[in-house]
């Protein structure tokens, strides 16, 4: 199925876009994160975690939060779908080391730019060193 | 002591499609030990050359990160659950 400009979609309410973008803006000038939880294409629990790396250059997903959402998401009935994090002065594209360490190739990859006044936001697929960017779709 | 590996979703073909496997051992370290030999598949997954754990790889016992309780020398308990799940990191 086609989605805009792209073949894959990642879908969420406006709570979640909101709640990824701010989470990152709080997280600013180290970067942040977060789990998203939902069913295949469409996030419906977002999880903002700590930055275990406090780092404004690498994240890691602090492992305790991850365990709390994965077993959040499950008594919901849904799973853990992806991970969004921030990039403080680069563009919203997964780095070289997003891509090296991307631990599901199921999963959808958000990253947000604060480089510019505007947050960008974009979602991506990172399969077998492979990124593709998908549309993202708020609702 | 029987214990119940939960394994992640990218693990699971290295182990015959099972979410969940039992195994036995006294350390967290046996019960990996136990686990390889059901799914050998997994040693590569779960542990370096020199039988340490991967970095990438989170492992909680019961509700805690093995790597305050000191990792697979960890003991177990009967009826405990070992949950895996790869780090989720990037830069």
């Amino acid at each position: 199925m086609h989605h805009g400009t792209f073949d894959a979609v990642l879908l969420m309410p406006t709570e979640i876009f909101e709640l990824m973008v701010a989470h990152c803006l709080d997280g600013y000038p180290l970067e942040a994160c977060g789990l998203l939880a939902g069913t295949a294409d469409r996030a419906t629990l977002a999880y903002p975690t700590a930055n275990a790396a406090a780092s404004s250059r690498v994240y890691a997903v602090e492992p305790r939060e991850l365990l709390r959402a994965d077993r959040d998401a499950e008594d919901h009935g849904v799973e853990l779908i992806g991970v969004w994090h921030s990039h403080t002065h680069t563009d919203a594209y997964p780095s070289p080391t997003d891509i090296a360490q991307a631990p599901d190739p199921a999963w959808h990859y958000v990253l947000i730019s604060l480089r510019d006044v505007e947050p960008v936001l974009r979602s991506y697929r990172v399969v077998d060193g492979t990124v593709t960017e998908e549309q993202v779709e708020v609702q | 002591m029987s214990v119940a590996v939960r394994l992640p979703t990218v693990l699971r073909s290295s182990a015959g499609g099972a979410s969940t496997v039992t195994v036995e051992g006294e350390t967290v370290g046996g019960a990996f030990e136990d686990l390889v030999r059901q799914h050998p598949d997994l040693r590569a997954q779960l542990l370096t050359d020199t039988g340490e754990l991967h970095r990438h790889l989170n492992v909680f016992l019961n509700d805690d990160d093995i790597r305050y309780l000191g990792k697979l020398e960890a003991k177990v308990g009967d009826g405990d659950t070992l949950t895996l799940m790869p780090a989720v990191a990037g830069g």
